[in-house]
């Protein structure tokens, strides 16, 4: 799995690709959460356009994210769902849940 | 087929590799394909995570074989997937997802394994802890 992280005044993307698994998910968790804790960013997105797989531990830390930014006021985007991170959202029934859009114009532009 | 791997995270990926080209090669549809596949990697997760308390040098043994079963009439082809660890013994009570009603993080795992396994039992042999998952191939492919 890798991470890319892109920054402006106003938001964060992460670009996350390949595998979030059991051994790659609290990197996800950990990146997201300092973002949100720490950097105090309005706007965290996640882009999942490149997500090979995702298990529930990879699921666990995108709603421990929405909730940490829920308890700050801030937002947490979702967007470029690949049909595995798409399928899984919905086996899970969170789709509806989370803030999501189709590409990252849709994200900026929200 | 037999795999016999350690309890460290890093194996989970080959894992799946193996069991969705095993699973395409049996001839199950390819959303189950990805599914069965799921269910293996979340039951893993689930031995390394609570069974040997992510300890890495666990001997954790998977068995493939194909089952068969009598379903309107007619013989049914499964793929039977067993789970073996030797951690220490699980309370059968525990082994409950949890309600999908809830939002927080956790307890999908065995949500994920129920809805794609046939059968999903749990059974404690000596000191092995057995999970055995099996899922039968639609009317109509019988690749296996």
């Amino acid at each position: 799995m890798q991470i890319s992280v892109r920054r402006n005044d106003k938001t964060t993307i992460f670009d996350f690709s390949g595998d979030i698994d059991f051994a790659s998910s609290p990197v996800v968790r950990d990146s997201v959460l300092r973002e949100i804790r720490e950097s105090h960013t309005p706007r965290v997105a996640v882009n999942l356009s490149q997500v090979r797989y995702i298990d529930s531990s990879g699921v666990a830390s995108l709603v421990e994210g929405l909730k940490a930014s829920r308890d700050l006021g801030s937002r947490f985007i979702l967007f470029g769902l690949s049909r595995p991170a798409r399928e899984v959202l919905q086996l899970s029934r969170l789709i509806k849940v989370f803030e999501i859009y189709d590409n990252e114009e849709q994200a900026m532009d929200s | 087929m037999m795999l016999a791997l350690y309890s460290n995270p890093k194996w989970l990926s080959v894992v799946r590799g193996t069991v969705e080209r095993l699973t395409e090669t049996l001839g199950f549809p390819i959303a189950q394909c990805r599914s069965i596949t799921r269910a293996v990697d979340e039951a893993l997760t689930n031995i390394v995570r609570h069974s040997y308390g992510n300890r890495l040098d666990q001997p954790i043994a998977m068995y493939f074989r194909s089952a068969q079963r009598r379903h309107d009439g007619q013989v049914q082809q499964g793929l039977e997937i067993l789970l073996c660890d030797r951690g220490p013994a699980v309370d059968p009570c525990k082994l409950h997802g949890r309600s999908l009603d809830e939002i927080r993080p956790g307890g999908l795992g065995l949500h994920f394994i129920r809805q794609a396994m046939d059968t999903v039992e749990f059974t404690r042999k000596g000191p092995t802890n057995r999970l055995r998952l099996v899922k039968y191939l639609a009317q109509g492919n019988n690749a296996l």
